[in-house]
């Protein structure tokens, strides 16, 4: 199998190459995001050990406006906002990741066997995302969560399954365009085996359009994690979500707004990022977008 | 063009029965069961009075034979009645699909007559500040949770203009006046993901079209500024918003469902959420199924518009 083409060499680096990420220097937008997505990041890791009270702990007055002892303030419990503030953080990245991730997984499968065998596989798995592609997406959310039963890990399914269909259909498209290229027919025309032409040709070549989607999709995610958790369908008190915060700090608005602020600003800035680095990616990664 | 839309119609048929039966499945397979819920707490409740209230909601009976129950249900219009409130399935739907409806219809109106407009001023200026801002306020709305929107502006005008939305419902029909207090706020906050969609769209897509020789030959010809942007590259342009504006008016429909709940708005969206809370399957069944219906319906209209914007693709 050696006159058949490889792949790009293994590394850091390379996969930093692939993933567009070293062209992104030449994007501000894409900078930005990234920028942002890393502090959020950063927060989440490193957040809980440098403020260090717990997200749980009713340690103050209930609804203290925010002062230098807790900067966001408290809620109706008494807990400091910051906190849950910052647990929230590690809520919906793992949220996002997790269900991005179950989509990618599902959506590659179904995408790679139906672009790769065509016919009848085609023919029913296609049909199948149709049918899932006809739901609005949080409708579809809201009914798989909601009758899983009300919990993260429920809406973390919910969201991976509504989110797959996306996946599966551009994996398909970007599969098709691949088979016909030359060095598949080499391959295949060489014996190499299904698996085989999969793995070493078309799963290389559909990274491209798989980054674009998946930072698309990780604030997509989030966005519908905390609707959910707004809804009381996603993330179980007494574990903060923006969502789930959002939602109690309605009862309250009038007398402590910044409970209603705090929350949806993380929201807003979170998906901001994700949403400045597809569009950098997008930008850089497909040449024939990037002068619109 | 005929062929086409038989076509496209053709497709609607099994696309309609799979999402039935995926919906039927659901609330039938996943975990969790009505008569569970209805006897929760009630350690007392046997085994035998719970058969025989599955026996009256037929819910013994095998899985085909419910299935369809429910189809001829949903052909003749007959939905059920509402495990909770007993009232018919059908009259909840009449009730809530108006309300849905008008919100999306606002909301996708004050998108497209704000979101057209920065589009194209955003195109015949590229890598100008106005291009950058729009093009960062874009990303902003696409980024802004539409239930937080709602809640500020809760806020907003409860505490500096000492004024919150009617509670109850009043049709447009009764007073007008009345009924666009209670839907403009909802419909502003639906409305800014759209119109931040419909922007770049026409802004993408105006960008393609001004390249065009049509549009450089218009101008060669000496037809004023205004008249080869409006008359030759929006109109052309406008193929793809149509179809961005057609799909997400279908989302819009399920996805004001939090915000019909922070406002008290009695629409689709709170209907099936409320009907997740009591495990109410009739409910359940009829309001996901008509938000699918709808949302496919939009797609097959948008599909044969973009036939007809472009008869190309009727012919291809």
């Amino acid at each position: 199998m050696s006159s058949v083409p490889h792949p790009p060499a293994a590394g850091v680096w390379a996969a930093w190459r692939l993933l567009g990420l070293t062209r992104l220097r030449r994007h501000p937008i894409g900078l930005v995001g990234m920028a942002i997505i890393l502090a959020t990041v950063l927060t989440a890791l490193v957040g809980p050990r440098v403020w260090r009270i717990g997200y749980a702990d009713q340690i103050a007055r209930r609804l203290t406006a925010p002062s230098a002892a807790h900067p966001l303030g408290t809620d109706t419990l008494g807990r400091d906002e910051l906190s849950r503030i910052i647990h929230g953080a590690q809520v919906s990245l793992q949220v996002g990741i997790v269900a991005v991730l179950i989509a990618l997984a599902l959506g590659t499968a179904v995408g790679v066997l139906a672009g790769f065998y065509r016919r009848r596989v085609d023919a029913v798995l296609m049909r199948g995302v149709d049918v899932m592609f006809a739901f609005p997406g949080l409708v579809l959310a809201i009914l798989i969560a909601g009758l899983l039963g009300p919990s993260r890990t429920n809406a973390m399914i919910a969201i991976g399954i509504v989110y797959a269909p996306a996946f599966a259909r551009v994996v398909r498209g970007a599969t098709l365009g691949i088979l016909n290229l030359p060095f598949v027919e080499a391959a295949r025309s060489l014996g190499a085996r299904d698996w085989w032409v999969i793995r070493r040709h078309i799963g290389p070549n559909i990274v491209a359009p798989l980054v674009v989607l998946t930072t698309i999709y990780l604030s997509t995610s989030i966005l519908s994690e905390a609707a959910l958790s707004f809804l009381g369908l996603g993330t179980q008190p007494p574990e903060p979500s923006w969502g789930s915060m959002l939602d109690s700090s309605r009862s309250h608005m009038e007398q402590a707004p910044w409970l209603a602020i705090a929350p949806g600003c993380a929201i807003m800035i979170v998906v901001l990022g994700f949403n400045f680095l597809g569009d950098g990616l997008r930008d850089v990664l497909d040449p024939q977008l990037r002068d619109a | 063009m005929i062929r086409f839309a038989a076509g496209r119609i053709a497709l609607l048929v099994p696309t309609l029965v799979g999402m039935s039966v995926l919906i039927f499945l659901m609330v039938r397979i996943l975990p969790g069961d009505v008569v569970d819920v209805m006897f929760a707490g009630d350690v007392a409740a046997s085994t035998t009075s719970k058969a025989a209230i599955r026996k009256a909601l037929g819910l013994s009976a095998p899985l085909p034979v419910q299935y369809l129950d429910f189809a001829r249900g949903v052909v003749t219009g007959n939905l059920g009645q509402s495990l909770t409130s007993g009232e018919p399935v059908a009259h909840i739907i009449s009730r809530a699909l108006p309300i849905t409806t008008e919100l999306a219809i606002v909301a996708t109106g004050l998108a497209s007559a704000v979101g057209i407009p920065l589009g194209v001023v955003s195109s015949v200026r590229p890598n100008t500040w106005f291009d950058l801002a729009a093009h960062v306020g874009g990303l902003l709305g696409l980024s802004l949770p539409n239930f937080w929107f709602a809640t500020l502006s809760l806020l907003v005008t409860s505490v500096f203009f000492h004024w919150i939305p009617p509670v109850t419902w009043v049709p447009f029909a009764r007073d007008p006046l009345q009924n666009a207090s209670q839907v403009m706020l909802p419909a502003v906050a639906i409305a800014v993901y759209l119109l931040a969609a419909v922007m770049r769209m026409t802004r993408t897509s105006m960008l393609e079209v001004l390249r065009q020789d049509y549009v450089r030959t218009a101008r060669a010809k000496g037809a004023r500024a205004d008249r080869v942007i409006v008359h030759h590259a929006l109109r052309n342009s406008l193929i793809p918003v149509v179809t961005v504006i057609g799909f997400q008016l279908g989302g819009l429909m399920g996805g004001a469902a939090v915000v019909e709940i922070i406002f008290g708005l009695p629409g689709m969206g709170y209907t099936l959420v409320q009907g997740i809370y009591s495990r109410d399957y009739p409910v359940i069944q009829a309001a996901a199924l008509l938000l699918a219906t709808v949302f496919v319906v939009l797609n097959l209209v948008v599909d044969l518009l973009y036939a007809v914007l472009d008869p190309r693709i009727g012919l291809a």
